[in-house]
Order: structure tokens, then sequence, then C-alpha cells
């Protein structure tokens, strides 16, 4: 089987669901579900660390001084549209359409990235305000909490790519299906998480 | 110092796989060395053998731990082994007995039963199964390396914080125990999540969740709380770890911290793990019980409820550890009240028990005695259970030696006298021939009447106000003689042990070959060859009734009808990625001990390359062929 008919014809033959067309590919989504299941669990522990912390600011700025909205519900808008077009992708996967999905998944890939500028930019800006991981019990649970999400952006982003190395090899098969559809559950996962600290941390830390 | 050889270690092995530095013959030989087999690995079976070996030398290891811990305590004023050095043999030995004696060695017969009970020919992910023994045993010796290269973890196996932090803990002591869980935990998590999706997904046709034998739905709850209650651990490590090496905050009340976080993390993840350990444990005893008593187990669906009700409690009641902390009287009464409400599915169990014994065809093999031991023990563990589930009553015994009882007596009582009447039962499948029964019944007698002695004096002692992890008292606090006791006991335990020893050396060289059959059980696993061939079923069996090879038996046949023909077989490659990928982990667990961040975070990238290296491999794995398995059929039946 060469790569390049693989990428044009070979994938025509893929089932409505390729990604659980094998025994392999089923229990791979499975046992996804379940690794997703085991990080909530682990980023509920981040979070309620985070609530039980955040009032202990100590000498650093608060949380009313130090969160700026605006930029943070753009992070939230570049991040939930990524989640969109990893849809968009999976979608051109079950139509058999290599070309959409490889251009949507790299659309993710660039929006992640561009999400993680800005997260990166964000945290240089509250180290020169004073909010920094060994300052107080709020920095050390901030940036824990924060920190874990983007590592999780990080590998997802690296997890995409090398996928879409893989299928420029190999193309559009039923091995590479269930890989592209694991790594949008996580993109989701990723922002849904996301959805949770824009609420939790940056709106609550606004009002509070 | 440490850090250069570590780098150094680090560079060699790099550099060795990295520019494949040794020459082809080389390799050869390596890859024919029968330890290669083993390393690279993805069969269940032997998996299922090397967490065995893994779990017992651990034992063995906590088992030294505890007998001179007892040895100190023989007198009063006793200098044999005193502060510092006590403090770090009661915390690894807490710690080894939970983390890496009792929870490897129920995987292991978990991987070596479940997928013959279930009627699969491997678990759902071959290369996660390895790679969670791998991830087991070099977290394991990433602790146990603290006694070679000086101090080891001292507050503890609840590792409480303020003590564990630098200020209080100097040295690398915790940074050990830390990384160490850590490093399996990951394993234990992978592992967890593997049984289950091999249990929802690769049963064979007609095997319906209600005629799962009952150590598979004990296994499967038992994975579920292993699934959600690590990530609780591994987040509370990471405090920890950020604490004490990144200088963070957490912990330290002049910061703003607060250690009460980490009791919660710690607990929400240590009460559904002692439900992890024990759970499979009833699963063993109800199949040893059921084969012995030649009677289908009583109530098997209220067990099954029973174990899934526990399974949920599990994870409600984790603030009884915590009731002296002082969360006040509602959140202490509500929780009391939940951990009482587990006394009724266990109570359901144990009469269950009961009631498949009652008008049974009684074997008393070792394997039952263990079983038949086994009730009685545990309920006196869970009556204790219950006492301590009154905080008031709970103020009293606090820290108190009955806590101590109370835990070995579930813990040994349940666990421990379960994984050994689990070895007893299915040790002729996992290697072919029969444990001698005359020193088995010796060890079984040394071993029952060693844990009484030893732990059921300590209630008393407890009562009578000797606090927990103290390494000494005083002549006038006549507890001297009950404490003398208690060490006698403990060493009949190891007396116990080595006949177990024995035991094993006797039997392998006076081999007396199992059969498929040895027990006339009643699940799938006896109706294969002992032991089984790397395919495990020729053809998938296809299942009618619970206890399907007895339902097939009393239909007067001698084995199952096959669901499929006979046909090519796939299997999955072997692989040595799991070990490398393990061994990285070691590495940057060290480097993180010794302060070496670098290492640490060089260990963390390797690990990563080793992930993207096994995504762009292409393992399509290799079938046996159908003469193949006829030819393996045929020599298995002469």
């Amino acid at each position: 089987m060469s790569a390049q008919v693989d990428r044009t014809d070979a994938s025509a033959g893929l089932p409505a669901h390729p990604e659980r067309a094998t025994m392999e590919g089923r229990n791979k989504v499975l046992g996804f579900w379940l690794l997703l299941g085991a990080e909530t669990v682990m980023f509920a522990c981040f979070f309620g660390t985070y609530l039980a912390l955040r009032g202990s600011s100590m000498d650093g700025p608060t949380t009313q001084e130090l969160y700026q909205i605006p930029m943070v519900a753009l992070s939230t808008v570049i991040l939930l549209t990524s989640s969109l077009t990893s849809v968009i992708g999976v979608h051109g996967m079950h139509q058999n359409n290599y070309k959409k999905m490889m251009f949507w998944f790299g659309v993710t890939v660039l929006l992640g990235l561009s999400f993680l500028g800005l997260e990166i930019y964000e945290f240089v800006e509250y180290v020169h305000e004073g909010h920094t991981f060994t300052g107080s019990a709020f920095g050390s649970a901030f940036y824990t909490l924060l920190g874990t999400h983007g590592a999780h952006v990080l590998f997802g982003v690296t997890w995409i790519t090398t996928l879409m190395i893989q299928a420029r090899k190999r193309g559009l098969n039923l091995d590479m299906a269930p890989k592209f559809y694991l790594a949008s559950l996580y993109w989701h996962f990723v922002d849904v998480v996301w959805v949770f600290i824009f609420t939790v941390v940056y709106l609550m830390g606004k009002v509070s | 110092m440490a850090t250069i050889v570590v780098l150094i270690v680090f560079a060699l092995f790099l550099g060795a796989i990295l520019t494949g530095g040794y020459n082809k013959q080389m390799l050869a030989r390596f890859r024919s060395h029968w330890l290669w087999d083993w390393i690279t690995t993805v069969d269940h079976k032997k998996i299922g053998i090397l967490y065995l070996i893994g779990g017992t030398i651990f034992f063995v290891i906590g088992g030294i731990e505890a007998l001179l811990m007892r040895t100190q305590l023989f007198y009063p004023n006793n200098d044999f082994m005193v502060g510092r050095t006590f403090n770090e043999l009661l915390s690894m030995h807490g710690t080894t007995m939970i983390f890496f004696v009792a929870m490897p060695l129920l995987f292991a017969l978990m991987n070596a039963v479940i997928p013959l009970q279930i009627g699969a020919r491997d678990v759902a992910f071959p290369f996660l199964n390895a790679l969670g023994f791998w991830l087991f045993l070099c977290g394991g010796l990433l602790m146990n390396l603290s006694w070679i290269f000086g101090n080891a973890p001292d507050s503890g196996w609840t590792n409480y914080v303020p003590i564990a932090l630098n200020e209080y803990s100097a040295g690398t002591g915790i940074d050990y125990y830390v990384l160490g869980l850590q490093i399996s935990g990951i394993g234990t998590l992978i592992g967890g999540l593997n049984f289950i999706v091999t249990i929802i997904n690769m049963r064979t046709p007609g095997m319906s969740f209600l005629r799962m034998p009952l150590f598979t739905w004990t296994s499967f709850v038992s994975s579920a709380l292993i699934l959600f209650g690590f990530p609780p651990l591994t987040a509370g490590l990471f405090l920890v770890m950020f604490d004490r090496l990144f200088g963070a905050n957490f912990f330290d009340v002049a910061a703003g911290g607060n250690p009460v976080i980490w009791q919660h993390l710690f607990w929400i993840f240590g009460h559904p793990e002692v439900y992890i350990v024990i759970l499979p444990a009833f699963g063993i005893m109800s199949e040893v019980i059921s084969t012995f008593a030649k009677k289908r187990l009583f109530g098997y669906t209220s067990m099954v409820f029973a174990t899934l009700l526990i399974g949920f409690l599990g994870f409600m009641v984790w603030v009884h550890h915590m009731f002296t902390v002082g969360m006040g009287p509602v959140a202490n009464s509500i929780f009391a009240i939940a951990t009482m409400a587990i006394a009724v599915p266990t109570g359901i169990k144990v009469f269950n028990w009961l009631f498949t014994l009652w008008g049974g065809k009684i074997r008393f093999t070792t394997a039952m005695l263990y079983a038949v031991g086994f009730i009685p023990t545990f309920v006196l563990g869970g009556v204790t259970g219950v006492m301590l589930a009154s905080p008031p009553g709970d103020y009293q015994y606090h820290d108190s030696y009955f806590v101590v009882a109370h835990f070995h007596y579930v813990l040994i009582g349940g666990t421990v006298f379960g994984i050994l009447a689990g070895v007893y039962y299915w040790w002729p499948k996992m290697f072919g021939y029969l444990l001698n029964e005359k020193l088995g019944k010796l060890n079984f007698w040394l071993f029952f009447i060693g844990f009484h002695m030893t732990f059921f004096i300590q209630h008393f002692l407890g009562l009578f106000g000797m606090p927990r992890r103290v390494f000494t008292y005083q002549p006038e606090d006549q507890v001297e003689l009950i404490n003398q006791i208690s060490t006698v006991g403990a060493f009949l335990q190891a007396v116990a042990v080595v006949v177990l020893v024995i035991n094993v050396i006797y039997s392998y060289r006076n081999r007396v070959p199992a059969g498929n059959d040895p027990w006339d059980g009643r699940t799938l696993e006896w109706t294969i060859t002992s032991p089984p061939p790397v395919y495990n079923f020729a053809q998938l069996p296809k299942v009618r009734a619970l206890d399907a090879f007895w339902h097939e038996k009393m239909n007067g046949k001698k084995e199952l009808e096959p669901a499929e023909p006979v046909g090519p077989i796939h299997m999955p490659n072997n692989t040595h990625l799991p070990f490398l990928m393990s061994l990285a982990f070691f590495v940057s667990g060290l480097g993180f001990v010794f302060r070496s961040n670098e290492v640490g975070a060089l260990g963390l990238i390797f690990v990563f390359l080793v992930m993207f290296m096994r995504s762009f491999e292409q393992d399509h794995g290799y079938h046996i062929e159908t003469d193949e398995i006829e030819k393996t059929e045929k020599g298995a039946s002469v």
C-alpha cells in the first residue's frame, strides 16, 4: 500500500464511522472516554485547591486587580473556535474527505498555538505585577491550575501535529481514523476545562 | 555528585538507544536472551507472573520492615531502631504494603485470570498492560532506593503536611515517596483503565454482565475505583512536589496555604483505595467458596449489587479519617452515617458466603481454609470499623493501636488472605502444577495463628492508650507483655511466609501436573490447558449460563460449545517501548529527587519521545495460523 494511493482512493472505502469500525478502534474510544473521566477528577482537585486558596494573595495583587476580562475573553473565543474547527475536521473524516480533514485540523493547531501565545503573554504580565508562583498560596494554586491546562493545550497541539504528519505519509485509513477522533475528543475536553476556568477563575474572581 | 552520576547514566542510555551503539551480533544475542522475552512481553499471563514476582519481592521488604519495628517494640526503652529510623520504617512499611504489595499481587491475579474468565484472548490494551507493570516496578524501586541513597520517607504512609515539607522533613526522603508513588500511580491508573475496557468490550458471546464470575465483577468495580480514586492522589502529590521542589505555598500557612487540602485530597483517594484492595479479595473468596462448597454462589445478583454499592459509598466517606481535624459536628455526623451504611452491603456479602457454605459439599483445601478463615477475621475488622465510624468513639481510638489492629484485620484478614487463597487456587492454572497441600495447610495455620496473635491483642494495646507510630514505651505503662506477644506473632507470620516459599520450591521440584481442571471448577478458565496457550482459546467459547463450565458439566458435556470456527488468531507483537518509557520515567524521577531539574525534565522529554515513537510505529501484530493452533491443541490433549 503506497501512501499516494491511500490518500486519494483507499479512503473512499471507509465505513461511516471509521473510528469504531475495528475492535481496536472501539477499545480506544471507550478507553479514552475513561481517561477523560480520570482527567476530570484531577482537574476538579486543582479547581478545589484554587477555590480554597484564591483569597490568600498575601502582598501580591488580588483577583480583582489582576484579571483583564477582555484579553481572557479573546482567549476563550479562540479556544472555542478551535473546538468548532476540530469538529469540522472530524466531519471531513466522516465524509472521507482527506483534504477537508487536514485543513481544519491544521486550523485547530494554529488556533491552539495562538491561545498558548496569549496565555504566555498573560503570565508574563502577571509576573511583572507581582503575581508569582512562589509569592503566595493564591499564586501557586493559580499557576498550577492554569499551567496544567496550558500543558494539556501544548500536548494537544503537538499530538494533532504529529497525527497530521502521519496522515500525510499514510493517508486516511482505519488505523488513523480513531487517532484523529480521539485527538478531537481530547481537544473538546481541554476546551470544556477552559470554559470552567473562564467561569470559576476569571468571572468569579472579578465579582467576589 | 549525584547529579553527575545520573547525567552520565542518562547520557549513556540515550546514546546507546539513539545511535544504536552496539553491533548487530550483540543486539541479536540480546534479543535471544530469555530475559528479553519477559521485558518485551505483552501477554497478560506473563505480565501476571511479573506482577506476582514484583509484589512478592516488595512483600519480603515490607515484611522485614515490620519485623524490625516489632523487634524494637519487644522491650520497653529498647534502642534497636529509634527516632527517625523508626519513622522511616513505619512509613516505608505502610506505603510498600499498600502500593507495592497489595495492589500488584491483586493485579497479578487479575491479569492471570480475568481474560480467561470472560473468554478473551488478551486484554484490550496489551501495550498499556506492560507499561502499567513496568511503571509500578520503577516506582517501587525508586522509592526503595531511598534506603540506599540516604534517608527514606518518614512522615507515615499518609505523608501529612506540614511534617512532610522541607522545614520538618529535611533531605530527600519525602521526594522518593512523592515521585515513586506518582510513577507507580500512573501505572496503576493505566492498569485499572485497561481492565474496565477489557471487561466491557472483550467478553465472549453469551457472557452477559450478569453471567460474569464474581472475581471479574469485583475487579471491574475496583478498576472503576482506581480510575476515579487515583487522580486525586496524583493532584495531591503534584502539590507536595511543587511545595518541596519549586517553592510553592500550598501548605505553608505563613504564605496563606492550608495543610488540610492535602488531607482531603489524600483521603478522597485513600478511602476508595482500601476498597480497591478489598473488593477483588471478596471476589476471590466468592470463587473459592463456591467451588469448594460445590454450590452456586448464594445470592449472586445481590453480591453484584452489594459490590457496586460498596464501590459507590467508598467515595462518600473519606472524612471519617479526619474526624479529629475539627470540621464540626454536622460534617462528622454525615460522614459517620455514610460510613456505617457500608456495613450493610458488606454484611450482605458475609451472609451470602455463609449461605453458600450451608449444605455444601465442602472440601478444605488450602485455598478454602484461607477463605473460611477470612470470614470471621474480616467480620472482626468490620466491627471495629463501625466502632471507629462513630466520631465520639473515634476521638478516643484515634491514632492508637486500636486503629492499627483494625486496618490490619481488614488488610491482612481480608486482602492478604484473599491473595493467598487466590494464589493457591489459581497457581495450577498459572504454572501448570499444584502447590503442595500439606505444606499449604501448615502455611495457613502458622499464618492464621501468627496473625491473630500479632493483631488481636493490639486492640487492647490501643484501648490501654498506646499511640501508634511511637518507637518505645515505659516499663510502668504495663504494655510490655502485650507487645511481646504481638512481636512473637509477627515472627510466626514470617515463618509462615518462609513455609510458603519452601512450598513453591518443593512443589516445583516435585511437579504434579494439574491438568485442565484440578478443582472441579465452575468457570471458563478451567476449560483450557494449564498453563493456557498464548492465544488462550483456540475457539472462543459460547456461554449459556452463570458458572458456564459447571452448566455444561451438569448437562453431561466435557467442554463448552465453540462460538466460532477454527481460524487464524490475531496476536499483538512484543515491544520494548513500555520498558523504555518506564525507564525514562525512572530517570526523570531520580533527577527530581536529586533536585536536578534538568535531568528530571530530560527524562520527561524522553517519555514523550517514546510516546510519539509508539504513535508513529505501525504495529499490526501477527497471526497464528490454523494448522499451528491445531498442532498446539493436539499436543495439549496428549
